[in-house]
């Protein structure tokens, strides 16, 4: 185990690598949802404006 | 040749609809074949015969750079269909492109920056690869820059599609630098004058990896273009019937 996480020595490349990718899924996962949920949010609010508005 | 089925699934009722479906199966399968290339990637392939166990790096950049290229592609395509048939839902998907095509080239750039260092003794080279990598990164952020300065949303999008199809003369300056100039950057990686330049115990990781980060690119465009639609449909009928469908 301590053998692979050392990769030959090249640890301290490989896993920053595979720490920013995962960082980068995260991030845009999160950025997607949250844009999508307040787009749903302002919709829903402009359709209850309409309605209580007709 | 008739472009009717085109407008049929460029009706925005119609792609709110099936993107909404499509999204959890890209997501799945995403996740699935990242997994699965992961496990082959980092457990399963051999070291490199020459940088050792240091070219596993291969399995996020070369996936990453792909994407980066990839989105653009798309957002160009999808930015040319909507200024030539002046597609709402085109300028929709173009625009949710943008922000996950630059941090993914982020990404490949920096995920380049950390292998270039044990492997060419540096963290940057003005390098025909890697200069036009990082001019592709300016091109999202002027995309983005541009979209934000402009208030008109239809003008943003026929402003920002004339720029988007500019800059698409990037894409092959980047795919053949490595052919056109002397480069530090490695050759092509997956094909070498038609076979591939690797083992199946390396490549099969890698291209299942490339297949999940494409995947995930779809459902993340598709998830950003749902609300886009939602934004720019403002006084549309559908939009009270679709939003009463999503879980509150």
């Amino acid at each position: 185990m301590m053998e692979w996480l050392y990769m030959g020595g090249y640890w301290r490349y490989v896993w920053p690598c595979y720490l920013l990718t995962a960082a980068a899924i995260g991030l845009n996962i999160y950025l997607a949802r949250r844009s999508f949920a307040a787009a749903v949010r302002e919709a829903r609010r402009r359709v209850g404006a309409s309605r209580s508005g007709s | 040749m008739s472009w009717a089925w085109l407008h049929r699934y460029a009706s925005p009722p119609l792609f709110f609809r099936i993107a909404g479906r499509v999204i959890p199966w890209v997501s799945w399968l995403a996740a699935i074949t990242g997994a699965a290339g992961l496990i082959g990637g980092l457990g399963l392939a051999p070291p490199d015969y020459q940088q050792g166990e240091g070219y596993r790096i291969i399995f996020v950049h070369v996936p990453a750079a792909v994407l980066s290229t990839m989105a653009y592609g798309v957002m160009a395509g999808a930015a040319g269909m909507g200024l030539i048939w002046r597609m709402n839902v085109a300028h929709a998907v173009a625009a949710s492109c943008a922000s996950v095509g630059a941090w993914f080239t982020v990404l490949a750039l920096t995920t380049g920056s950390l292998w270039g260092r044990p492997m060419w003794g540096t963290y940057w080279e003005w390098d025909p690869r890697l200069t036009s990598e990082l001019v592709l990164l300016f091109l999202y952020l002027g995309y983005m820059g541009l979209r934000s300065a402009i208030d008109d949303t239809a003008r943003a999008d026929r402003a920002s599609a004339v720029l988007v199809l500019v800059g698409v003369i990037n894409l092959p300056i980047i795919h053949y630098s490595v052919d056109w100039w002397n480069s530090l950057h490695q050759g092509h990686t997956l094909l070498k004058f038609g076979k591939a330049s690797m083992p199946p115990s390396m490549l099969v990781p890698l291209l299942l990896m490339m297949l999940a980060f494409l995947l995930y690119f779809a459902a993340i465009m598709l998830t950003r273009a749902r609300g886009e639609v939602l934004r720019r449909e403002r006084n549309a009928r559908w939009i009270s019937e679709a939003i009463g469908a999503l879980a509150t």
